[in-house]
């Protein structure tokens, strides 16, 4: 008969189990607390020799050392909120299709599709709006709008196919199917006693959509079309292919711009000193507004009544591909 | 304005099983007519065909007809929307719409026909709340949310929810599953008093539930209509003997 | 009364906004695939997915040394990601409530949003400016990271899975923690880390601000993991802003690769997943 291990081996065992564990789960805490750090100490140089004019400033001259982000933050701004105005009403209105109007049969192989356009990277999209997306607003809508509506400071010309519109048009797309997939979520999980009773006093199936799904899924909503723009303000890639990296004021949507993660991009080759320290600065600036937003958006999800991966009508891949979208 | 429910050799179909075989049955005005049966039997499917709620569901099929009055429900005339509002639906488990307070709860129903406007809502409001026996309990209170209340009363305000809409038929599927027995007898004093008013079809497991409230009673045994009749004549002198095999607790 | 003839137009009509939407939706995906597709499959063959990059000019070429470098880098990224990330899964998942595991979940919430481009400006200040030098190694840590948050939430979520039943029957054996860990929880929940690990590498696999700030670019073969790479996205960034319409079809070639491997990457999570759930 095999010796049975000693109690003490066991319990040196569970020990080391425990512990080694326990220092993974601390590693992940470690991480990001030095990825803030790191961040904050690179950027403090810049904080200290500009300060708050660093926000306020429009001059960004790397060769006279000087720095100020606020056309990159409003053409930030500017795409960021373009993008969401238009991923949101198409993202809720493909959500609702999802939940409620799609026969059964096809919601899986639908919501699959979506969901592949999320696993597409950044930098494809980017290469699309640059030589489909672009050349095709140059000479179409680019150019409608400047020709008709260009005496609008809005829409001042000339078309040149890149531009705030282009980064605009090319971040919706990015930021649709996370909207479209949590959206899509929250509202199945809405429990169907509820639909069912307002069915029984006679309403439609819109009034049961608007009076009932809708209002149930307000926060789980909301936390989406949050995380949808906290992709858009970070994404660098795909946008400072298409936006045109000029620093100058966004004035039209015409015209070429800059973001705040497009500039880190584009100047980091070649930065040192102070203006790395520039550089860390926005990209401080950038991990605030994402942290706080997602934050937010964590808190909306808390408030959703029927949980949106933890709520039993969750798929499994639903879940799964909703941890990657937050990713 | 009650009408009579009346079932005519019905027969109801998921996909390829057979869930209801030829029922026939007469639901006579003001009076409450309970279906008893072992579960899953198709009592509850039967229910949910008058109001045409099982069209929600995809794969469905039946034959014969039912009609309320003199109306045949699934004639293109009619139109299921409002079927629905004409005949009230209680559910096993009390739903009242929890973003909603008590008030907009009995109030979504008129809000959604339009059939009231401005201080004539609040006035039927609370006439469905005092018929429903809950405006005493709730009348300070009414913008509390719904889903706050015992389960006794979230029914009761469901049931107020229903009444708002003038119905002509009250059905309702086991309406005190969910309740302990003085929200249980609560509801069956309600719906003593609805049935001089409505036509009242319920599904209960409870037989002598049905034995106390019930005027009229059908046996419904795996699809089928088994016998049918006063409610003191059958749990008496039932005719068919499975009928008596299930009263004596030898079946389901 | 309201008009129910009212009532019903406004439902349909609202109703066809969302088919439209959802239509544009799925028109917008297949018309980046379609052109993808149709750009990128004249440029490939045999040659091209091994030759290196021509020099500037010349015509030919090819993304063989892109493709080992991106393998390279996701490849290191991953083995240096799942063993913490599973661990800490663990941690999370038998002891879910401890001030740790609070701490730890609410790190990776945390880390998943934040934007790739960050990362990558940090492993740069603290692997690629210390030691001069940028590489394939400090490449594959900063792709390790933006793995992190994916690998940890979606094992914790599949070690949940493991109903508490067979958990208690283990422990009611006599088994340790770690034993149950190891012989039984791992394995039934293995078909699912599989599933997490994949999403993580094909999100990785996509990634170009992290690799383009960490491991830069190279014309060359990789020779040591402490030199400068080549990698698919990094490549189709700087061709697609090149000048020279060679490389600019060739930035289409890549990116169909790219998106192939992607794509096939999760469709065979999304197969692995439904078989798995079906055995159990």
């Amino acid at each position: 008969m095999r010796k049975l291990r000693s109690v003490s081996y066991r319990q040196a065992s569970e020990f080391a189990f425990h512990h080694a564990t326990a220092l993974a789960a601390v590693a992940l805490v470690v991480l990001i607390i030095g990825i803030f750090l790191v961040v904050t100490i690179q950027a403090a140089p810049a904080w200290r020799a500009f300060g708050l004019s660093f926000v306020t400033t429009a001059i960004w001259d790397p060769l006279r050392n000087e720095y100020g982000a606020t056309p990159a933050i409003l053409g930030t701004i500017l795409t960021s909120l373009l993008a969401l105005a238009v991923a949101a009403p198409l993202g809720i209105g493909t959500a609702i299709f999802l939940s409620e109007i799609i026969p059964k049969w096809l919601r899986r192989p639908f919501s699959f599709v979506v969901e592949l356009l999320a696993a597409v990277p950044s930098v494809v999209y980017g290469l699309w709006g640059l030589f489909v997306l672009a050349p095709w607003l140059r000479t179409g809508l680019g150019q409608i709008l400047a020709d008709h509506l260009g005496f609008v400071p809005l829409f001042a010309g000339p078309s040149l196919g890149i531009g705030v519109l282009t980064a605009a048009l090319v971040l919706a797309i990015m930021i649709l199917p996370t909207i479209t997939a949590i959206s899509g979520e929250v509202m199945r999980a809405v429990p169907a006693d509820l639909r069912e009773a307002m069915f029984a006093l006679g309403a439609t199936r819109w009034e049961v959509i608007v009076k009932i799904v809708l209002p149930s899924s307000k926060s789980g909503i909301a936390g989406a079309l949050l995380l949808g723009l906290g992709r858009a303000i970070g994404e660098a890639i795909a946008v400072t292919m298409v936006i045109g990296n000029a620093n100058l004021f966004p004035t039209s949507l015409l015209a070429p711009a800059q973001t705040m993660a497009s500039l880190i991009v584009n100047e980091f080759p070649e930065a040192f000193d102070m203006h790395l320290s520039a550089l860390l600065l926005l990209a401080m600036l950038l991990f605030f507004i994402t942290l706080v937003i997602n934050l937010i958006a964590t808190w909306f999800f808390y408030r959703t009544k029927h949980g949106v991966t933890n709520g039993t009508k969750s798929s499994l891949w639903a879940k799964l591909t909703l941890r990657r979208q937050q990713a | 304005m009650a009408q009579a429910v009346t079932i005519e050799n019905f027969s109801f179909w998921f996909g390829t099983t057979q869930v209801l075989k030829n029922v026939s049955l007469a639901a006579s005005p003001r009076q409450v007519t309970a279906l008893i049966g072992p579960s899953g039997c198709g009592k509850t499917t039967l229910l949910r065909c008058i109001n045409r709620m099982h069209e929600l569901q995809p794969g469905t099929r039946s034959q014969g007809s039912i009609t309320i009055g003199e109306e045949d429900i699934s004639s293109p005339a009619v139109d299921p929307v409002d079927l629905r509002r004409r005949v009230g639906m209680i559910f096993q488990r009390p739903s009242p719409f929890p973003h909603l307070s008590i008030f907009e709860n009995v109030a979504v129903g008129l809000r959604l026909h339009g059939m009231a406007h401005g201080r004539a809502i609040a006035e039927r409001v609370e006439m469905c709340l005092r018929k429903a026996a809950l405006w005493d309990e709730v009348k300070d209170d009414l913008d509390r949310l719904g889903a706050l209340l015992s389960g006794g009363q979230q029914q009761r305000l469901c049931i107020a929810r229903a009444l708002a809409v003038e119905p002509e038929v009250f059905l309702m599927d086991e309406p005190c599953a969910s309740l302990d027995p003085v929200g249980t007898m609560r509801i069956e004093e309600l719906i003593k008093e609805l049935q001089h008013e409505y036509t009242v079809i319920i599904v209960t497991h409870n037989m002598h539930q049905a034995s106390r409230i019930s005027d009229q009673t059908a046996f419904v045994l795996n699809g089928e209509l088994v016998e049918t009749g006063p409610t003191a004549q059958l749990f008496l002198a039932p005719q068919d003997p499975r009928t008596e095999a299930y009263l004596t607790w030898k079946i389901g | 009364m309201k008009n129910r003839r009212q009532r019903k137009v406004a439902g349909l009509l609202f109703e066809s906004l969302c088919v439209v939407s959802a239509g544009l939706a799925t028109v917008a995906l297949s018309l980046i695939l379609y052109y993808i597709f149709r750009r990128g499959i004249s440029t490939i063959d045999f040659g091209f997915l091994t030759r290196l990059p021509a020099p500037v000019g010349v015509e030919g070429g090819g993304i063989g040394n892109a493709l080992i470098g991106s393998g390279i880098m996701v490849g290191l990224g991953t083995l240096i990601a799942v063993p913490i990330c599973l661990a800490a899964a663990i941690y999370l998942d038998q002891n879910p409530d401890s001030k740790i595991a609070t701490l730890a979940r609410f790190a990776s919430r945390v880390l998943a949003g934040v934007p790739s481009m960050v990362v990558g400006l940090f492993v740069f200040s603290q692997l690629v400016l210390r030691s001069g030098q940028y590489s394939a190694l400090a490449g594959g840590v900063a792709l390790a990271i933006v793995m992190v948050p994916v690998i940890t939430l979606s094992a914790e979520e599949m070690l949940k899975l493991v109903p508490n039943s067979q958990r208690e029957a283990s422990i009611a054996l006599g088994a340790t923690r770690q034993q149950t860990v190891f012989r039984l929880i791992l394995p039934g929940a293995a078909g699912g880390l599989v599933v997490g690990i994949m999403l993580a590498v094909a999100l990785a696999a996509g990634q170009t601000a992290p690799v383009l700030l960490t491991a830069l670019t190279s014309r060359f073969w990789l020779e040591t993991l402490q030199q400068p790479t080549a990698s698919l996205p990094v490549l189709i960034y700087h061709y697609a802003t090149s000048p020279f319409a060679d490389w600019q079809a060739q930035a289409w070639g890549a990116a169909l690769v790219l998106v192939a491997i992607i794509l096939a990457l999760n469709v065979t999570a999304q197969l692995f997943l439904a078989i798995t759930n079906r055995r159990t």
